[in-house]
């Protein structure tokens, strides 16, 4: 064990592949579509219900992933994945379409790097020769479940977010050469600071997010500017200063193009989206999409993928309790990086 | 009549403004903010000071949910004149059934006929 | 950095409500709907046979069913966006948010679905509309009995 909730993986786990399908408000306004997989242009994404378009998009992103990894379903061992509607009902919907033992993961908008560390587990375990793990969002249905229904008319705040309709969905193996390879997870904390605005959730996280990214720098030995890339999940624009304001604070230098965050880059910065994007589907749909090129390209040797999660309901908040929130972290690392 | 047109604008308006400071400075909700209006109306014509409000201001008053309060008390108040303490009772919807009667036919409607499109 | 260090830091960066900027725009957005309401009572007085006291009610159905369209063609939460409680206030926002729930839960059909969450925002308001309403009629009429007050 190197530290309480930190796992380092000694096989090195690959992801293999990795692929993204995702809806129009993200075809139309994020720079990140090109690097997309598949683009509906429809929030339905041809169901009948934004639920329905929800698994379809998780369905999609576990196909896209596979043939990227020139693999079958049935090369496939696990799928590792989770949302945010009741229950991850369309996580279950999807995995009893795939057909495979599935886990359903909940950290909220966290779960793409906890199902990433769940992934790599299972296959540092030689339990498992192929592993689909990712998470998705679906604007509408995230939005009629957590605040009001689509067309009510309610004036949201600068500091809210918009959720992404996308699935990420990411293909892990057991080591391969010329991939990027997951070499340190940390398993996050829940962290309550006590903030109770459910339209302001980057700073509810930001604590979360700092919490996880000291105890993973100090676990591995290292410093921020080791590596290529940190990109937080969703933070967004005021999130990511409050991160920005704490690690200075802690005595971490902060790069400003090193330190990234997928929210806040999502929409490109357009007001029309608030401080940025949130959902589960928004920290995968980036990190297995541009980062993920990035590192294939060589760009990024060493990356540090830390998705938060704002672990409420509906529920806790109307009856008045804080926002408890999380950060998982996963430590992605390709060519010389590898042999460090 | 262009007057009216002007009393209507800016009585509304200032309501409306009653409303904001409620969401932005009391930092209430959607929710709370209504029902704190509509508890203000059905007060406010319990000291008979909303029907005057009405025949100065016209749709300025009326259009407001605070006139939803009102025409609750005012319905009230008119059947308990008639008929004693049962009349508050009985009389709150005799003055104000058409919005809600036109809330839920339309809403019943428009669930026929609309989806909810997730575009901002 | 402990929770109050934290706290105070959050309320700095956190941007305020510009409220001067949204005031404006609620009144201006509310007079408009309110502006409107009155030419709609106007043609209800003129081209039927209202009065002043009675063109009211079709005003407000009329109101609600306008805001019926801006909802279902996705154009009031554009006009709230810009509005705040100046599209809130007004009876058409009492529809919007009967309208739009209505709307949102047809997947889960029309007697459990649209039936059974049409109420769930504005229901509050009818709610505490009645409850008030009963209380002040309530005093209002023993004050009256005991000759404190006239009606």
């Amino acid at each position: 064990m190197v530290a309480r909730g930190v796992i380092r993986f000694g096989s090195r786990p690959t992801i293999r592949a990795a692929a993204v399908a995702a809806g129009p408000a993200e075809k139309k306004n994020s720079p990140f579509s090109s690097q997309f997989d598949r683009l509906y242009d429809s929030e339905l994404c041809g169901q009948k219900t934004n639920e329905q378009a929800h698994r379809q998009l998780i369905e999609d992103a576990c196909d896209l992933a596979l043939n990227k990894a020139e693999k079958t379903i049935s090369d496939a061992d696990y799928l590792v994945c989770g949302d945010l509607v009741n229950e991850m009902t369309p996580s279950n919907f999807a995995a009893a379409s795939t057909g495979l033992p599935y886990v359903g993961l909940f950290s909220a908008c966290a779960t793409s790097t906890s199902a990433l560390a769940y992934a790599a587990l299972l296959t540092e375990a030689g339990a498992a020769s192929l592993v689909l793990a990712g998470a998705a969002s679906q604007h509408s249905a995230i939005e009629r479940q957590f605040r009001y229904p689509i067309e009510y008319g309610f004036k949201k705040p600068e500091n809210a977010q918009w959720t992404v309709t996308a699935a990420g969905i990411a293909a892990v193996t057991p080591h391969e050469q010329g991939y990027p390879s997951i070499s340190q997870a940390t398993v996050g904390r829940v962290v309550d600071y006590g903030l109770t605005d459910p339209l302001n959730m980057g700073a509810a996280m930001a604590p979360a997010a700092f919490d996880t990214f000291r105890r993973h720098l100090e676990a591995a030995g290292t410093e921020p500017e080791d590596y290529d890339v940190i990109i937080t999940g969703d933070l967004g624009a005021i999130g990511t200063e409050l991160f920005r304001k704490m690690a200075t604070e802690a005595g971490y230098s902060v790069e400003e193009d090193r330190w990234r965050d997928a929210g806040k880059e999502f929409y490109g910065g357009d007001p029309a989206f608030f401080a940025g994007a949130s959902g589960a589907g928004c920290s995968a749909a980036v990190y297995f999409s541009d980062v993920y090129n990035r590192m294939m390209e060589g760009e990024y040797r060493r990356a540090l993928l830390m998705a938060t999660g704002a672990l409420l309901s509906p529920l806790t908040f109307q009856q008045g309790e804080s926002i408890p929130c999380t950060c998982h972290a996963v430590e992605l690392v390709m060519g010389e990086g590898e042999n460090r | 009549m262009t007057a009216s047109f002007l009393i209507a604008f800016v009585v509304g308006g200032l309501i409306c403004v009653i409303g904001q400071l409620l969401f932005d400075v009391a930092k209430l909700s959607p929710g709370h903010t209504l029902c704190l209006l509509v508890v203000s109306g059905a007060v406010l014509d319990g000291f008979g000071l909303y029907e005057p409000l009405i025949d100065f201001a016209g749709a300025g008053a009326t259009i407001p949910i605070t006139s939803f309060g009102n025409s609750l008390t005012h319905g009230a108040l008119q059947e308990a004149e008639k008929h004693g303490l049962v009349g508050v009772i009985t009389g709150m919807f005799e003055v104000t059934s058409s919005g809600i009667s036109a809330a839920i036919l339309f809403g019943f409607i428009a669930s026929l006929l609309f989806r909810s499109k997730g575009r901002p | 950095m402990d929770r109050q260090a934290y706290s105070q830091l959050e309320q700095q960066i956190t941007p305020k409500p510009p409220l001067a900027v949204n005031l404006v725009k609620a009144f201006v957005t509310g007079g408009i709907i309110c502006a409107i309401g009155q030419g709609i009572m106007y043609f209800y007085m003129y081209f039927f046979d209202f009065t002043e006291r009675t063109a009211g009610n079709p005003t407000v159905a009329t109101m609600i069913f306008i805001a019926m369209l801006l909802t279902g063609f996705g154009k009031y939460k554009r006009i709230a966006q810009f509005g705040g409680a100046g599209s809130a206030v007004p009876v058409t926002g009492f529809g919007n948010a009967m309208i739009s729930a209505a709307i949102e839960h047809r997947t889960e059909g029309y007697v459990l679905g649209v039936g059974g969450n049409m109420f769930k925002l504005a229901g509050s308001v009818i709610v505490f509309g009645v409850f008030s309403a009963f209380i002040v009629a309530l005093i209002k009429t023993i004050l009256v009995k005991f000759g404190v007050v006239g009606w």
